[in-house]
């Protein structure tokens, strides 16, 4: 079923270079301020109060995944056995 | 004439005749069994057919109205991209059993009677078991036995309820059940086995990821959505539905986060998105319902490509496991591609189908007042990118190259996926002929400024968050690991206690065993000296 061969060497890709992975998060950091901002272009019609916060979505999106890998991560201290557990 | 013909048959018997069909011919009869079976959908008029009397029941086998037909027409999709995706495999047992089961599915999706249900619940599970089995391991053979009791338990609390119903009602119809009576709480639990409601659900988890590469494709699209499908039926508006929801959409993504085998990873998504659905269900008003009709036609198209993408993995490498690949996108740029499509579209991006179906279940939510569950889907929204947005492509494609040089995936699991993404774009794009077949009239209109905005602040600050916990180092790495759920007191816990108790029993035998040997002399200089 398998066809892998891990003893090849592909040439470099962009992907690869180390300063590649610098570059992507700083075009996701530029994103992210230009979305932030653009509550302060248009009118909003929400159903709950909070959702007229300024960046009220960027807020949430950001605190609760933050909050829950590290609170994941916490799981694992109690659900996370060998791979062989069952075995 | 066509009415005489239940459409899941189409498929059932079909699947069988195949048998009979050498080599090529048979993958081109079996393909022509969905488009045969979706065309006469097409053909249908809403009502009542094929109605035969049974045992003094009159059992109605093809009942056509919107909800039915909206699963009608999903069904024959997913089974026909499943059958493309599997062409390359020569396994006739796995390809005669997935499309028996995808005919009992949708058997089960036009059945007008509880009785009818009852017969096509079961037969879902007896045949999509072969799925798991046809990987011809131990393990599977025990998976799938595991499997078996659980959807077949199912199957038994749904006749049984349905037979309480029946004599408390005189009447056999599959239509509102609601919980006023014994009968309606057992059926809403064999629904929520199959729906995998929280504590009812790690069935899903423990099967779904051991199946075959091909069998987990058709298994994703079939049992959960049916259940879907028979809880909008039964029990819309029943708002202890809202909350189960709730913790469906939940706790799954916090497992899904730091699980390390991507095809379980997806599982737990699966998870979590049925909670999205339920919860429609649960507020059960025409905006709701639609949502979850609508989320769950684009979830199977999404989720079938998400579950293909890893499946082709699974397929080129032999693993399937986070702590074990990366870098694949050089030598499968094609899957990657598709695989990231299926990913934008569970995460709801705009232009994707997730986008335009899951926001009708959410303004539902806060139309009618629920503000807690808004905000809980609103964390799952978010949560839901991490793991299957992220995670899945990101450890899969991206991350540590582990210097894999694979082919690309077969041409037609290459097609399968690339019709599956089409159809992702497509509804994203142009929701309309989505909303023309959903169960009620569309007042809803996903493309507004404030949507847009929202749902892309959500997601790239949730981006933004797995940016920063990978540059900290904070993010937790995928580790050879089993994580520990609910089956847990079924496969570890409930048998020691049984080993425990029988060793006891062992010991006593033995002790009495002994005293007899002694004889009754002994046993009293025994007991007085």
């Amino acid at each position: 079923m398998s066809q892998s061969d891990k003893s090849g060497d592909t040439p470099t890709r962009w992907l690869d270079r180390p300063d590649s992975a610098k570059k992507i998060c700083w075009a996701l950091y530029v994103l992210c301020a230009a979305l932030f901002f653009a509550d302060a272009f248009y009118e909003k019609h929400s159903h709950y109060a909070v959702e007229d916060w300024f960046g009220f979505y960027a807020i949430f999106g950001f605190v609760f995944s933050i909050g829950l890998v590290l609170s994941a991560k916490e799981l694992r201290r109690l659900v996370m056995r060998k791979e062989d557990y069952y075995d | 004439m066509i009415e005489a013909l239940p459409p899941g048959l189409i498929l059932i018997v079909g699947a069988f005749f195949s048998l009979a069909i050498p080599g090529r011919a048979r993958q081109v009869f079996m393909l022509a069994l969905p488009i045969l079976g979706f065309w006469q959908l097409t053909q249908l008029e809403h009502g009542l057919y094929a109605q035969i009397d049974l045992f003094g029941q009159t059992l109605t086998l093809l009942r056509v109205d919107k909800l039915s037909l909206i699963f009608g027409y999903i069904f024959f999709i997913a089974s026909a991209l499943s059958l493309i995706f599997a062409m390359h495999i020569r396994d006739s047992v796995q390809q005669v059993a997935g499309l028996a089961y995808a005919g009992a599915a949708i058997g089960a999706v036009f059945a007008g009677d509880l009785i009818s249900l009852f017969v096509y619940w079961e037969l879902t599970a007896i045949t999509s078991v072969f799925l798991i089995w046809a990987v011809r391991t131990d393990k599977a053979l025990r998976v799938g036995m595991r499997y078996l009791l659980v959807q077949v338990g199912s199957g038994v609390l749904l006749l049984t309820g349905a037979l309480i119903l029946i004599h408390e009602t005189g009447s056999n119809t599959f239509g509102h059940i609601g919980l006023d009576s014994l009968g309606g709480i057992l059926i809403l639990i064999s629904f929520g086995t199959k729906a995998a409601f929280p504590l009812l659900h790690n069935w899903l988890q423990d099967s779904y990821p051991e199946a075959t590469v091909t069998g987990t494709v058709f298994l994703s699209a079939f049992t959960t959505k049916l259940a879907i499908y028979a809880l909008a039926r039964g029990y819309a508006g029943t708002e202890i539905l809202v909350w189960i929801g709730v913790v469906m959409t939940a706790f799954p993504i916090f497992f899904a986060v730091i699980e390390n085998d991507l095809r379980r990873v997806l599982t737990y998504s699966l998870n979590n998105q049925l909670g999205f659905m339920v919860v429609g269900i649960g507020i059960g008003t025409e905006l709701a319902i639609n949502g979850a009709a609508a989320h769950a036609f684009a979830h199977i198209l999404y989720k079938a490509l998400l579950f293909m993408s890893m499946g082709a993995v699974l397929f080129r490498t032999g693993t399937v496991k986070g702590s074990e690949l990366g870098g694949l996108y050089k030598s499968m740029p094609w899957t990657t591609g598709l695989c990231i499509i299926g990913a934008a579209s569970i995460s709801g991006f705009p232009l994707f189908s997730g986008f335009v179906t899951k926001s009708m279940i959410l303004t539902a939510a806060s139309e009618e007042g629920y503000w807690f569950a808004w905000a809980v889907l609103l964390f799952a929204s978010a949560g839901v990118f991490h793991h299957s947005g992220i995670k899945i492509p990101f450890f899969a494609f991206f991350a540590h190259d582990r210097g894999y040089k694979v082919k690309e995936a077969p041409w037609n699991m290459l097609v399968a996926m690339g019709l599956a993404a089409a159809l992702c774009i497509y509804i994203g794009v142009y929701p309309d002929p989505l909303y023309a077949i959903l169960p009620y009239p569309v007042d809803y209109v996903p493309y507004t400024t404030g949507h847009v905005i929202s749902m892309l602040q959500l997601l790239a600050f949730a981006a933004l968050a797995f940016a920063v916990l990978q540059r900290t180092g904070l993010y937790p790495p995928e580790l050879r690991s089993t994580v520990l759920d609910s089956d847990w007191v079924y496969r570890r816990f409930i048998p020691r206690r049984i080993k425990g108790f029988v060793r006891c029993l062992a010991e006593a035998r033995d002790e009495l065993a002994r005293w007899g040997q002694m004889g009754l002399s002994a046993l009293l200089d025994r007991a007085f000296h």
